[in-house]
């Protein structure tokens, strides 16, 4: 009898989600998605906000107590502008994140550090590198589209925003207070 | 006449770029390859164009062409990877170069205070005076690695 050839523990694999960015493919965690939403259903529930230093927010999106911003991903990696069809709203942090579309969801069994030549803000960016199908894919940081100074910052508009609101609507009612009182 | 030791003698490959040649110490080569694919992503590294694949690692390209002859190159016939350290790790950076690498052995003369950061030495052979390259100043990296244990390059997933 020949004993059992000793079976090779199967490569541990990750999902991912495939993704464009005005052509450039990236890929995430699917476990790092939490909604993937069309453009349109944003209508409605999301605010304009305007921070000069940070142009790759213009919306953000209230649930529950937290804010959540819209990073355009195009304006981020500085990739030129593209048309975006879909938001992934990203689980464990507050952005959601406008792309083009989804390429497809597969499984990667490796991922390589992102080599130390890079030694800019894209180490902040990406988890690292993957290879599928002989082509080399960039895998995002779902918590590196917006550092802590930037949320700091939007976070620092909004309150900024919701008192010149609230003091504009003091001021109406005061005029109309004066008014009645005439 | 002077004669030199062996032990002074040491190997270098020497590397073509346009007109001029460079050398780096041999122990520093991990391979020289033909040109592949390069993959482009976003980033904000100017020294780094883009990734290779290359025995199922992925190698940055930094072409130092610029740095060196004064504009990059417009064609490539091979690219000499080597082994760039990081403090207490080491990891592969491809070299686009235009011509055939030859390896030499021979003496090498220490830089002067006057030599750019990108100089670890000169080498004099067949008639040509040869800077020997270092690569850590050459090409790009984190201002300070911590002499901590390097992390596996590769590491399988853990979801």
């Amino acid at each position: 009898m020949r004993p059992l050839s000793p079976t090779k523990p199967a490569p541990r694999s990750e999902q991912i989600i495939l993704f464009r960015v005005s052509g450039q493919l990236f890929a995430v965690s699917s476990a790092s998605v939490q909604e993937v939403r069309g453009i349109d259903s944003l209508s409605g529930v999301a605010k304009e906000i305007s921070q000069p230093s940070l142009r790759k927010v213009k919306h953000v999106v209230r649930r529950g107590e937290y804010s959540v911003y819209v990073v355009n991903a195009a304006m981020h990696f500085g990739l030129p502008p593209a048309p975006s069809a879909l938001v992934f709203v990203l689980r464990r942090t507050r952005t959601a994140l406008l792309i083009d579309g989804i390429e497809k969801m597969t499984s990667m069994t490796r991922l390589q550090a992102l080599p130390l030549a890079f030694c800019h803000e894209e180490r902040e960016w990406y988890r690292g590198l993957t290879a599928l199908d002989q082509t080399v894919v960039p895998v995002v940081k779902p918590d590196g589209f917006l550092t802590p100074e930037e949320l700091f910052l939007l976070d620092a508009s909004l309150s900024q925003e919701a008192d010149a609101k609230r003091a504009a609507e003091r001021i109406a009612e005061d005029e109309q207070d004066a008014s009645i009182t005439q | 006449m002077t004669l030199l030791n062996e032990t002074d003698l040491q190997s270098f490959v020497l590397l073509r770029l346009g007109d001029r040649r460079f050398a780096v110490t041999a122990t520093q080569i991990a391979e020289l390859v033909a040109p592949s694919r390069v993959f482009r992503f976003p980033h904000h590294t100017s020294e780094v164009e883009g990734v290779i694949l290359r025995r199922g690692r992925i190698v940055p390209v930094c072409d130092v062409a610029e740095k060196l002859i004064g504009n990059g190159l417009k064609s490539r016939r091979f690219y000499l990877i080597v082994q760039r350290r990081y403090g207490s790790q080491t990891e592969w950076v491809a070299l686009p170069v235009t011509g055939d690498c030859e390896l030499i052995n021979t003496e090498m003369t220490l830089p002067s205070d006057t030599d750019a950061p990108h100089v670890a030495g000169w080498l004099s052979h067949a008639g040509d005076v040869i800077e020997v390259l270092n690569l850590a100043a050459l090409t790009p990296g984190p201002t300070e690695i911590a002499p901590s244990p390097a992390p596996p390059q590769l590491q399988e997933v853990r979801p």
